[in-house]
């Protein structure tokens, strides 16, 4: 069941074309976990530099589509990808492509704060260890440094970065999570409802932390609150039961969306 | 009534009792359930434990109680000059009295006339009907066997008949307290628990027995020899007295055996360790679920194998396969076609107890491995790493704890191991560093001091317990610790 049209599809294709250019292109992208569908060919553009959001009802695929865009669903079993993801014009699932170089260029927060059992320190470095991006001491000291002024988390912790990273509070370890991810410079973030786990305060200034980072990165957020994806997002995915319902500017979305569905799960009609 | 019929009969009525606990409280209900406090089920049960269970306890009493009694009764009636004679003499007597006593049944009524009266060889007589005496029978034998076989026969009877009003009254007793609303359920569930508590009780009542009786026996031995000659001597030369004498001592020095059995231990786990957690990583990360339900169950097998079963391994192949082979590679370097390791050694002993210590090894370090969090892999990986790039400096890092827990508990296995070591390291209780000449351990020496027909007299067979006494404590504290360390690891993640 294809929600937008061809017609529809090609014409908000060449609109955005004009405006923002698209970092990725998820094509008749569809999903199978074993024998159950879990994404129904879905065709959702990601926009360079700017925050997209996705929402719908739990079990809609809006976190499954998220872990397509970095292939993190290949570390589950018996799950299948089929149609066709770009990164740049890339087919991320062509086989000549090498997936750790991949994620490191699409990035990933996840649900729940999941530092290492290491000192911040080592956390932040972790990505440029492996990935070879830093050689001296100096060179990984910088990159720690502007990694967690980005995450907005220096100032809290420059006295101890040797301090293990499990011992921060649950906002502080997402946004070490989040400076750990920004440490790589990854072209793109993707978050999975980074604030689920957290307070109201550590969330608004991990919402912050998002609107900065969108000069630097493009971003996909999962969200369960429509605030949230009101708030940080410039453009917003609707799913529902696997289907991309609508995808829209936040704006719009939120005060005159297309589609029936959309309306009735922002007004807090179902889901 | 012998006491398995009589078991028998009183489960007999217990079966009896249970039908009738159920079938009065289903009158008593008129066959109205949810009047009943507690389902019919449960009254029969009421009923037919306090049937069975007071009967069975006074039977095991009395089966206790009842030999005591009666043969201080038979010591007591013994004549003087038995009794004048010591406490050994004594025992002597009476273990005669006891067979005399089966042997008596055996015996026409003329032959025990002609015995007593010593017109006939009580020793001779017993002997042409098949019960053997120790020595020679006196007269006063058979009338003291003959008081014996009576008061046995009475107490028996006694017994029977005691048990069996026990088990009625019981029974009948729970019967008159059953109502409607009686609580044969809550009864029933305080019993059960009863019963668990007296089964963990006696799980480790027996281990603290064990512990006392070491004890004991090894304060014997320390108190002929002292404990630092013994736990810092690097002699073992405990030189076999024969029995009853008591001048020749050995020298007991616990060194050259503790250094073998930490060598040997040592040698094994160089093997085992790298290929158990190897293995434990490969199942844990990179194994297909299927492979995985195939594989994990395959190399737990290994763990299933008795002993026994790598000691002829070891004794059979490993060890003529290395000294053929060392032979050979000496053949080949110098020309001299001698054999440099033994078939005994240290390295047969420990490559065999790796080979039995990778199961331990794999499969507790899999457990740890996969309790490491799912996060904390999906953050790795989604950060560009590869698999083996996350195991080395996320996952192994984050398990090391609980990873060290389990190789103490393997090494505490590599310790206390016997078999394995009997067949495949020698006797040889020398300190020495070659891997490639035979060494012994503390649990070969054991069973070597305890092999033979033995009295526990002599220090060269008390110190059997010392050793055990002293692997008990090694191997004690090393799980202590693993599990202190485990434990502490599983806090981390909960």
């Amino acid at each position: 069941m294809n929600i937008m049209s061809e017609a529809a599809v090609e014409k908000a294709l060449d609109q955005k074309m004009n405006t923002v250019p698209l970092k990725m292109i998820g094509k008749d992208v569809s999903v199978y976990y074993g024998e159950k569908r879990a994404l129904f060919d879905v065709n959702l553009n990601i926009r360079e530099n700017t925050v997209t959001a996705l929402i719908g009802p739990s079990g809609c695929g809006k976190s499954t589509f998220l872990r397509t865009l970095n292939r993190m669903n290949d570390t589950i079993e018996n799950c299948r990808v089929t149609g066709r993801i770009t990164l740049d014009e890339d087919d991320i699932y062509d086989p000549s492509i090498d997936v750790v170089e991949l994620r490191a260029r699409v990035g990933m927060v996840f649900q729940k704060p999941n530092p290492f059992p290491k000192s911040i320190y080592e956390n932040v470095s972790y990505g440029p260890r492996i990935h070879g991006l830093a050689r001296t001491k100096a060179d990984f000291d910088e990159i720690v440094e502007t990694s967690l002024q980005k995450a907005g988390l220096w100032n809290e912790v420059k006295d101890r970065l040797q301090e293990p990273g499990t011992g921060l509070s649950g906002g502080q370890q997402q946004r070490l999570c989040i400076a750990r991810a920004v440490a790589v410079s990854p072209e793109v973030i993707l978050m999975d409802e980074p604030c689920s786990a957290l307070d109201p305060i550590a969330t608004a200034k991990v919402e912050e932390l998002i609107h900065e980072l969108r000069a630097n990165f493009t971003i996909v957020i999962v969200t369960h609150s429509m605030q949230q994806a009101a708030r940080v997002s410039q453009r917003t995915a609707m799913f529902h039961l696997g289907n991309l319902v609508e995808e829209n500017d936040t704006d719009k979305m939120f005060t005159n969306p297309d589609d029936q569905r959309t309306q009735d799960y922002i007004m807090g009609r179902f889901g | 009534m012998s006491t398995s019929l009589l078991l028998l009969i009183i489960l007999l009525i217990g079966f009896v009792a249970y039908f009738a606990g159920r079938a009065r409280s289903l009158a008593l209900s008129g066959h109205k359930l949810a009047t009943l406090h507690s389902l019919p089920g449960y009254h029969g049960s009421y009923v037919a434990i306090w049937a069975v269970l007071p009967a069975v306890l006074v039977l095991g009493a009395w089966l206790i109680a009842s030999p005591l009694y009666i043969d201080s009764a038979v010591r007591s009636a013994l004549p003087d000059t038995v009794q004048s004679q010591g406490e050994a003499t004594v025992q002597l007597a009476l273990g005669q009295v006891k067979a005399v006593a089966t042997g008596l049944d055996r015996l026409s009524a003329t032959e025990i006339e002609a015995v007593k009266d010593g017109s006939a060889n009580l020793r001779e007589a017993l002997a042409a009907k098949g019960v053997a005496l120790a020595g020679e029978g006196q007269p006063f034998m058979v009338e003291a066997a003959q008081q014996f076989n009576a008061m046995r026969g009475y107490s028996r009877w006694l017994m029977s008949a005691v048990v069996l009003l026990v088990a009625v009254v019981g029974g009948l007793y729970a019967m008159r307290n059953l109502t409607a609303r009686f609580r044969a359920r809550n009864q029933v569930e305080r019993v059960m628990l009863g019963s668990l508590v007296v089964a963990s009780s006696i799980a480790i009542l027996t281990t603290i027995g064990i512990i006392g009786s070491m004890l004991s026996e090894a304060g014997r031995f320390f108190s002929m020899v002292s404990p630092a000659e013994f736990f810092f001597g690097t002699v073992w030369d405990p030189r076999f007295a024969a029995a009853g004498s008591e001048d020749a001592s050995g020298q007991f020095g616990l060194l050259p055996l503790l250094g073998g059995t930490l060598y040997i231990a040592f040698v094994a786990m160089l093997f085992a360790v790298p290929i158990g957690l190897f293995a434990a990583i490969y199942m844990a990360e990179y194994a297909s679920p299927r492979l995985r339900s195939i594989a994990k169950p395959l190399l737990e097998v290994l763990a299933g194998i008795p002993t026994i079963v790598y000691g002829f391994f070891a004794l059979v192949t490993v060890g003529p396969f290395l000294r053929d082979i060392s032979a050979q590679l000496n053949g080949l370097l110098t020309g001299n076609y001698q054999n440099f390791i033994q078939a005994q050694s240290v390295l047969t002993a420990g490559i065999v107890m790796g080979i039995m210590l990778i199961p331990f090894v794999s499969s507790l370090s899999d457990d740890i491995i996969t309790q490491v969090p799912r996060a904390l892999r999906d953050g790795s990986l989604g950060l560009g790493a590869t698999r083996s790039e996350t195991v080395k400096r996320v996952i192994l890092p984050a398990a090391l704890p609980g990873i060290v827990g389990a190789l103490l508990l393997t090494a505490s296995r590599a310790v206390g191991e016997t078999m394995i070591v009997v067949l495949a390291a020698g006797v040889a209780a020398r300190m020495q560093l070659n891997p490639f000449e035979p060494m012994t351990t503390v649990t070969v020496k054991i069973v070597h001091q305890l092999t033979g027909d033995l009295e526990f007299t002599s220090p060269q067979t008390l110190v059997a317990f010392a050793l055990g006494i002293t692997l008990f404590v090694i191997t004690l504290g090393l799980n202590i610790y693993a599990l202190y360390i485990v434990r502490k690891y599983r806090e981390q993640y909960e």
